[in-house]
């Protein structure tokens, strides 16, 4: 690779792909001379700019590329001329262009760990990930005892990310301890909640994270078996994970006698059929069981101890899985050093609506909304007026301008009403009602409802029919008691975090937009001119 | 429906006597025929060992499995959160007029499904609709006429 000065990275992310980015690489194969090494990388997380190509080293970034540009991308690294002006980010606030990736405000003020490699190296080439130092982790993990690496978890204070943020190391000590030979390890990649993607993300730009981490896991808790459960609507993250298997398989790092120790580990995608609800831990299991995803009915014994064919099972989601080689690599000090008390590490959020810069962020946990929506999302665009964030999907609550200042952790969120998640965030400004909004989360949870307990079956159904009549103009003053009623009913006695989760949007808008579902009520009008009363 | 049927049992050689397939299956034969057919569902059942009422329950319990054939143009109009704020709505009800046919529908001429999603994942190039396996980003409802420019027409003459 030396006599290559130039290497270009050309985003092949779902976003970037769908702004051309195929046809860009295809044309830059065809002309590009030598000297000039071509690389697809995964996701950047500035899917809005796509497609993204980026020119290293000199770190160049060049956004919303089309195939008549590559000539000119061409001829100026051939020449060792300037930049293509025209393709340079243009920050909208200061008015200027911007030529470097890292001083691009979108990324200036991010902590890339977990997504380090996203954009970095090209997903489909194991040699790329294990340049980066992949596959390292695996290596030392296997000269550690597996009680040494739960250890290691347990101080490094990782949560699960799939968003209930449970302790990671307490989970697979629970797997570890559960008697049984037989054991599995899940990777939940079942990302459902609508605004969110920084899954999809990780598992088709880093995907050797992902089964590294679930080989250590494998190791720690005394599995031979793990699968991947990915959406079905993410036809790209299923093929590169599978290239990546048969990859990690040839090169000795899957499959009989890892790394030549004792110690067997195997890795199949499994592909979800479209169900919210699979999202759920026990729901996973009885649509791998081939069964109609219900979750299983309390009282029931823990994943841990009783989870795929009544088997021990480990199930964590994608991002805890790819921080995992991390924290064996850097050590759980490293891991800990960042964010607060008791979240560490970094937060991944997906970041959209009305804000200029959408896409993937990664920041320290305990960042404030602030911070996120206004230095790196670059606030709202044409001079619209922030009105609220949503994190958390449908199991989310609607967050307003005064709890701007709230840190970003999975106490702190839950806190205000609403939560973590599975990274969602969702910006809107004075033209989003939050009556509609909330209408439009009731709609998808009692649509994603599995239909198998009564609250949520029922209950979603209620409080949406209440919703969508105050937006039809058809609202009654007692409408507002009667959905906290039937919130507060739903979210208690539903069986599983759908159901218990599901009223958060309506009760979060109630406790911080009141006076809109008013409007709504009392004076027939819609203040943000969206229902059309 | 012979043909069909011989697909069915070429992917089912493929597989155990093993409940846990049978979603690979059905998602197998979805891939192969466009949708799962009765009769699929009878020769699944039979080779997995279980009652066809269960793969009945499966298969229509799941988003992604079809019990009726779908259009040539499959129109996925994602209505996910960032959709939504978006104006994935007006997307919908652009397409509806385009195609003239509603949500979860089928053309009868075959040449059409249109259906929502939840979330595509391109949240940041919201609203997006998926054709087959295109994702476009950044709709309005005129890039939405620009990609059926043909249905327009149609739907002129017709009119």
């Amino acid at each position: 690779m030396p006599d290559e000065r130039y290497t270009v990275h050309v985003c092949h992310g779902t976003g970037c792909v769908s702004g051309g980015a195929e046809e860009v690489y295809a044309r830059l194969g065809t002309i590009a001379g030598s000297g000039i090494r071509l690389k697809r990388t995964g996701c950047h997380g500035f899917c809005q700019q796509g497609p993204v190509v980026v020119i290293e080293p000199d770190g160049i970034f060049y956004c919303r590329v089309r195939v008549s540009d590559v000539g000119d991308i061409v001829a100026s690294l051939s020449t060792e001329g300037r930049p293509v002006e025209r393709l340079l980010y243009r920050d909208p606030a200061a008015g200027r262009t911007i030529t470097k990736y890292g001083e691009i405000p979108f990324y200036r003020r991010q902590e890339r760990i977990l997504l380090r490699n996203c954009g970095r190296i090209d997903p489909e080439d194991i040699d790329d990930y294990l340049a980066t130092g992949g596959y390292q982790a695996l290596s030392r993990a296997l000269e550690m005892s597996p009680e040494e690496i739960i250890a290691e978890i347990r101080h490094s204070g990782l949560r699960g990310l799939g968003g209930a943020g449970f302790p990671a190391g307490r989970k697979w000590e629970a797997c570890r301890r559960a008697p049984g030979t037989e054991k599995f390890v899940i990777c939940n990649g079942d990302e459902g909640d609508p605004g969110a993607f920084q899954d999809r993300s990780v598992m088709e730009g880093d995907p050797h994270a992902v089964l590294e981490g679930m080989a250590i896991a494998g190791y720690a808790v005394g599995a031979a078996r793990g699968y991947i459960y990915v959406r079905a609507e993410y036809p790209l993250a299923v093929k590169r994970l599978q290239l990546a298997t048969e990859q990690a398989r040839q090169r000795g790092f899957l499959g009989r006698h890892i790394l030549d120790r004792d110690f067997s580990f195997d890795i199949e995608v499994f592909q979800g059929a479209g169900a919210f609800v699979c999202g759920e831990s026990t729901a996973l299991v009885s649509s791998m069981e081939g069964n109609r995803g219900f979750p299983k009915p309390l009282p029931r014994p823990r994943t841990t101890e009783s989870g795929l064919w009544g088997k021990p099972t480990l199930l964590n989601n994608v991002k805890t899985f790819a921080y995992v080689p991390k924290i064996i690599l850097h050590g759980a000090g490293w891991f800990a050093s960042r964010g607060t008390d008791k979240s560490k590490g970094t937060a991944v959020f997906s970041l959209t609506g009305k804000v200029a810069n959408c896409g993937l962020i990664e920041v320290p946990m305990g960042t404030t909304l602030r911070q996120i929506i206004f230095e790196i999302g670059g606030g709202i665009p044409d001079g619209k007026r922030f009105k609220a964030v949503q994190t958390g999907g449908p199991s989310g609550g609607c967050l307003p301008a005064d709890l701007l200042d709230l840190p970003v952790d999975f106490d702190s969120l839950t806190a205000a009403g609403s939560m973590m998640g599975s990274g969602g965030m969702v910006v809107v400004d004075e033209d989003t009602c939050m009556v509609d909004l909330a209408r439009y989360f009731l709609d998808f949870s009692q649509r994603e409802s599995c239909g198998q307990c009564l609250p949520c079956r029922l209950g979603t159904r209620q409080m949406f029919a209440i919703l969508d009549d105050i937006t039809r103009g058809r609202g009654r003053p007692e409408d507002l008691a009667r959905l906290e009623e039937l919130g507060r009913l739903v979210a208690r006695s539903s069986l599983c975090g759908l159901g218990q989760t599901a009223p958060n949007p309506v009760l979060t808008t109630l406790r911080y937009f009141r006076e809109e579902y008013e409007a709504h009520i009392k004076g027939r009008r819609c203040p943000a001119g969206v229902c059309g009363l | 429906m012979s043909g069909e049927l011989s697909l069915v049992r070429e992917i089912l050689a493929g597989y155990g006597k093993n409940r846990g397939a049978l979603i690979p299956v059905l998602q197998e034969v979805q891939a192969a025929l466009g949708y799962v057919p009765e009769g699929a569902m009878v020769e699944i059942a039979r080779h997995l060992g279980i009652p066809a009422s269960h793969v009945y329950s499966v298969a229509s319990f799941y988003a992604q499995f079809r019990l009726q054939p779908l259009g040539r143009r499959r129109i996925a109009v994602c209505r996910g959160t960032a959709c939504h704020v978006r104006g994935a709505p007006e997307i919908l009800k652009e397409l509806e007029g385009l195609t003239g046919i509603r949500e979860g529908e089928t053309s009868e001429d075959l040449e059409y499904t249109l259906e929502t999603v939840a979330c595509i994942g391109c949240c940041a190039l919201a609203p997006c609709v998926r054709v087959n396996d295109e994702v476009y980003g950044e709709m309005t409802r005129e890039k939405v006429r620009a990609l059926f420019p043909d249905s327009e027409e149609a739907h002129r003459d017709a009119g």
